[in-house]
């Protein structure tokens, strides 16, 4: 593997058992991403684009193949060790924001950088980052109290607050009208561009898979193009 | 960090907080009433032995310090005995006789002899009983009865009427004339218990090794030692029905807690999912749930210490002359204790499940 890819799988599979039946998700998967790339993911509902998602991820294991993030076989890793891989390595945008409703935007963001371990707070630049993602002075309100647009920026930025290799967006713009959606699209697009972060998207919207770099195709578990 | 999302959880949701913090302090309340009450009692019970002013006590023979007294087998013909002994300047027998409930006794007393040992009744209505059919009543059993001079009341299926109303604090709450409660209760020429002044207080000691030697087997105090003996760890059913009462506290702060948290977890497991996809370990949600418990406990801790000050209120009010409640702050610490060890042993169960949820289905959840 060139040690320019962040992300290395090969022959991935997944089995779900949902009472006695046995669902295969992926079935024998095959992808590689550089670092600093924006890969979008596009295929239709079922085709294993979520579960390729929770398994770089480290929310769930692999069946069988090899899953490599950062030079790291997730296969052989255990519950605890993907735990510690989600506070710092990887990062989830999810498409229902997924802001804890007691916090305010800057305790949301807080609460990821505690969670890694970082006891000192967010670093100076970090205030660049909040200012590009035009949630600066909106950090001490509440979920309830900010827009889908604002909350998706928020929690883009607890995403990024540990400084992650990999950045999983899962359908991040599902959830907003066309003016929200461009703005968290360049957002996405400004920090692989500015910050050089690998970034996954999965999507629906061909528009929307534009931002990246390249799209890959699934279908019924398997990457088609 | 972790302090204050505890905090937002249990301020986000102010009805479950406070439903969880009023289940988990009743317990609490039941205990410190519990405790107060025994220490009130006992407490109360000193004041009033205390102030019979008697330096010896003598009691019946085969009774214990903690014998509840309601019969009389001294022979009253052994006040003039011990009244004849060296040093001693008053004797004087009392009868004890239970009436209407089980906490409250009427005393029969030799109203000149009782007076002078005491340094006399004060009155704050009426004057002695001069009439057989007359009683004096402390002020509390006046307030529970709701009784005045001149008002007539029934106690033991016979109509007494209130002659005085006097302070409380000495021997008892009902004052009968001493012949005839022995004559109603068919102890005529009987006393309950002996109650002896000694010339000087250097004498005591000498005066109860006398009596000892000449009425064997009779139970014979100095008064200062028996009033120390008023305490909880005299009374072992005691200890034990406290130790009960605990127990019970805790498998009520136990269950509250359980249900209340289990409630939480399935509520906040979208939250739990994101927690976990952010990189929480099962430690850090079990310890998050553990320490909402013990928020909830403490809350529920000081909501006790202040309910039981409105069970003593209460208590005081309706039931003055029976019941004697106190406060007691040294057992504070204890029923917060009692109501955290509840609350995390109730926590642990719930806080299980939500570190052990699966990320996954934890964010699916709606």
């Amino acid at each position: 593997m060139s040690s320019s890819h962040v992300i290395r799988i090969e022959k991935l599979r997944k089995v779900y058992r949902v009472g006695k039946v046995q669902v295969e998700a992926l079935r024998g998967v095959d992808l590689l991403v550089e670092r600093g790339e924006f890969v979008s993911i596009v295929g239709p509902s079922g085709s294993g684009k979520s579960t390729l998602f929770h398994i770089v991820g480290g929310l769930t294991p692999p069946t069988s193949g090899t899953v490599i993030v950062e030079d790291r076989d997730l296969a052989r890793m255990s519950d605890a060790e993907r735990t510690r891989l989600r506070k710092t390595r990887v990062a989830f945008v999810f498409q229902k924001f997924n802001l804890l409703p007691t916090l305010s935007a800057a305790d949301n963001i807080a609460i990821a950088r505690h969670l890694s371990g970082n006891r000192n707070g967010a670093d100076p630049q970090f205030r660049d980052v909040l200012e590009m993602l035009g949630i600066a002075n909106r950090l001490h309100h509440r979920p309830s109290e900010l827009s889908g647009g604002e909350q998706q920026r928020v929690a883009i930025a607890r995403a990024i607050v540990n400084h992650p290799a990999i950045l999983l967006a899962d359908e991040p713009t599902g959830n907003l009208d066309t003016t929200n959606s461009q703005l968290v699209l360049s957002v996405l697009r400004d920090l692989n561009q500015r910050l050089g972060q690998t970034i996954l998207m999965i999507t629906h919207n061909p528009e929307a898979a534009a931002f990246g770099h390249r799209t890959v195709h699934m279908r019924d578990g398997r990457i088609v193009a | 960090m972790i302090h204050k999302l505890v905090w937002e959880n249990v301020r986000h949701r102010p009805v479950r907080t406070f439903l969880s913090a009023l289940l988990i302090a009743i317990p609490v309340t039941l205990v410190l009433t519990l405790v107060g009450l025994s220490e009130g009692m006992l407490s109360e019970a000193r004041r009033r032995a205390n102030g019979v002013g008697a330096d010896i006590v003598i009691r019946p023979k085969g009774s214990s310090f903690a014998s509840s007294l309601s019969s009389a087998p001294i022979p009253a013909a052994l006040v003039d005995f011990v009244r004849k002994q060296p040093h001693v300047r008053l004797a004087t027998g009392t009868i004890i006789h239970s009436i209407s409930a089980p906490l409250t006794s009427a005393a029969g007393i030799q109203l000149e002899e009782f007076s002078a040992m005491s340094g006399g009744f004060r009155f704050v209505a009426g004057g002695p009983f001069r009439n057989p059919r007359e009683i004096l009543i402390d002020e509390n059993y006046a307030r529970e009865r709701n009784a005045k001079v001149g008002a007539v009341l029934n106690l033991m299926n016979l109509d007494w009427r209130v002659a005085g109303i006097v302070e409380p604090g000495k021997l008892n709450r009902v004052f009968v004339d001493l012949e005839e409660l022995q004559e109603l209760t068919g102890n005529r020429g009987k006393v309950t218990q002996i109650y002896v002044k000694v010339d000087a207080p250097e004498n005591v000691g000498a005066v109860i090794e006398a009596l000892k030697s000449q009425l064997e087997d009779y139970p014979i105090y100095a008064m200062s030692d028996f009033i120390s003996l008023f305490s909880v760890d005299s009374y072992p059913a005691l200890k034990s029905f406290i130790n009960v009462m605990i127990g019970i506290a805790v498998v009520i702060g136990f269950a509250v807690v359980c249900l209340s948290m289990y409630m939480a977890v399935l509520q906040r497991t979208r939250e739990i999912g994101i927690l976990k996809s952010l990189g929480a370990s099962k430690a850090f949600i079990l310890t998050l749930i553990l320490r909402e418990a013990l928020l909830l406990s403490l809350v529920g801790a000081v909501i006790g210490v202040g309910l039981s000050f409105g069970a003593k209120w209460a208590l005081e009010t309706f039931v003055p002359a029976s019941l004697s409640p106190a406060i007691v702050p040294g057992w504070w610490p204890r029923a917060a204790l009692i109501a955290m060890t509840g609350a995390t042993l109730g926590a642990l169960y719930p806080g299980w499940r939500a570190a052990s949820q699966d990320p996954i289905e934890a964010l699916a959840y709606e």
